[in-house]
């Protein structure tokens, strides 16, 4: 990495320009993500993965969140992982997919977007950053075609329209706005449906983040790269709000108080359902069932 | 055949040098100062699109005086050096110390090897966790660089204004406080025009602060209005 010589700035350094990602890629290329040599073939489980990533419209803004799983292969890799974060004070970017490069691509996305605004003295449209993503995507598709692909949302809010909008991506760099609502990973297909029946025009801030949470939810229970709420731990999903006075996270307190609500919610509509008793689906052999057996001993039953 | 001139090394350094200082001596001056909100950087600017200040870094910034075109290369270059150390590294890792460096090596390397110095000052400065650790570096013409305490000024008419400036500064004031003394300093008439007195209202000032209070990007401007209760304050 060229920093400075004896004779102070390298003429690259002097020259115009407002971006960093072309700066570093002239003087600095090794320490862009992707640009090292790749093999043919990359293990399934070599790296691990982020999975359900949704975000909403509401009434003045955007809600934008996602789950805290990172599997590898079968295994959870972790389990509070972050995948919702701020682009800069006006903008959110999740991200699901490759969990490693994701996370290095949203740091360079960030410093793209903060050095613009510091050379330039004034930031980026919400469009520019929007096409500045898909072009740092568009970079990683030799990589997405090996297996390890990034899917991000990009959501912020438009200071000439006066609204917030919502951008999803495909791994070749493909950018498409999104009206109402969008979700991206493995567990999207469970989190949209839910999406589809609970999303509404004009919702408020409060209702808007509950239903985000039960598109995790949904995606939870049928995807199992995705993780639910961890009521022992106490992890919730992380949930960013973004509206004219910019970005900001929903607070833990709330999140706990949310799901609380959605669990509790959930319970009262299970009360009544029938759930099949065990030894049905056996190959028939068994002995006719006498009721359940009892192993615990009279005096540990309280 | 002919023989080129010859000029003593002395000779051709104090032309640059007395070059230099005429250059930087046309703009109008900056002060650079701590206060107990933060580092302010103020200056007179009709401008609302070309700075004098800027913000570098998440505690860094950058004040110049001179030509435009040499010191806005040197605060780019100087954003590039601060935003690629902080990806390669960590953003705890950027310091204005060796910011300053970089600048002192282009302006020495300039200064003695092209065929014309840059007409620049600049000052870098770092905010630290507290009042006592903010460090303020003085960056001159031909590469050297001095380290200051609690305030500076650069360009201009810089020995008035900063025998003004110092009479009525303390590195414990408020913020407005601090902005009343340099909206003083800067509107001292110039010596050689005694005549003129004409007080610059505020709206022509740029300022920005280096605010103790906010995280990470610790960078603001200044408007209008931070200037208020400076004009109708309790100073008199």
């Amino acid at each position: 990495m060229t920093i400075t010589g004896s004779r102070g700035f390298p003429d690259g350094y002097l020259a115009p320009g407002s971006s960093f990602l072309d700066f570093a890629a002239q003087h600095a290329p090794t320490i862009m993500p992707g640009t090292q040599p790749t093999f043919d073939t990359i293990p399934q489980d070599i790296a691990p993965h982020g999975t359900t990533i949704v975000a909403l419209e509401y009434h003045n803004g955007i809600i934008i969140a996602g789950d805290r799983r990172a599997t590898m292969g079968t295994t959870i890799a972790h389990r509070e992982i972050e995948k919702v974060f701020a682009a800069d004070e006006h903008s959110a970017i999740a991200i699901a997919g490759t969990a490693g490069l994701a996370i290095e691509l949203v740091r360079l996305f960030q410093l793209e977007l903060e050095h613009y605004e510091k050379i330039e003295g004034t930031p980026l449209s919400l469009d520019g950053k929007a096409n500045r993503l898909s072009t740092m995507l568009r970079s990683h598709l030799h990589l997405a075609l090996q297996g390890l692909p990034i899917v991000p949302i990009f959501a912020g809010w438009d200071s000439t329209r006066h609204q917030g909008r919502l951008f999803a991506y495909d791994v070749t760099g493909g950018r498409y706005e999104e009206p109402n609502f969008t979700c991206a990973g493995s567990g999207s297909v469970f989190a949209r449906s839910a999406l589809k029946k609970l999303w509404k025009p004009q919702l408020d801030a409060t209702r808007a983040i509950t239903i985000a949470l039960e598109a995790l939810w949904d995606a939870a229970d049928d995807d199992t790269a995705t993780a639910g709420p961890d009521i022992i731990r106490r992890i919730w999903p992380i949930i960013a709000v973004i509206d004219h006075k910019g970005f900001r996270y929903v607070s833990e307190a709330d999140l706990a108080h949310a799901n609380d609500t959605i669990a509790h919610q959930r319970s009262q509509d299970h009360q009544h359902v029938r759930v099949l008793e065990p030894g049905r689906d056996g190959p028939g052999n068994r002995l006719p069932s006498q009721g359940s057996a009892t192993i615990i001993p009279e005096s540990d039953q309280s | 055949m002919s023989m080129p001139f010859y000029i003593s090394p002395e000779q051709l350094m104090a032309d640059r040098a007395d070059y230099a200082r005429k250059g930087i001596a046309r703009g109008r001056a900056v002060i650079v100062a701590t206060c107990t909100e933060g580092i302010v950087f103020a200056t007179e600017n009709h401008s609302q699109a070309l700075h004098k200040i800027s913000e570098i870094y998440d505690r860094i910034g950058f004040a110049a005086v001179g030509k435009y075109n040499e010191f806005e290369a040197l605060r780019v270059a100087g954003i590039r050096y601060a935003d690629l150390r902080g990806y390669s590294y960590d953003r705890s890792d950027v310091t204005a110390r060796a910011l300053a460096h970089a600048y002192a090596q282009t302006l020495g390397t300039a200064f003695t090897t092209e065929s014309k110095p840059m007409e620049v000052e600049v000052v870098v400065a770092e905010l630290g966790h507290d009042a006592s650790r903010d460090e303020i570096y003085h960056l001159s013409y031909d590469g050297s660089v001095a380290q200051e305490h609690g305030c500076v000024v650069i360009g201009g008419d810089q020995d008035t204004i900063d025998a003004v400036f110092r009479s009525s500064w303390e590195p414990t004031m408020s913020l407005a406080d601090t902005l009343t003394a340099i909206t003083q300093a800067l509107s001292q008439p110039p010596q050689k025009d005694a005549e003129h007195t004409m007080v610059t209202p505020a709206p022509t000032y740029e300022a920005a602060l280096l605010d103790r209070s906010r995280p990470r990007r610790t960078f603001r401007r200044l408007t209008v209005t931070d200037f208020v209760p400076s004009t109708q304050g309790t100073r008199s």
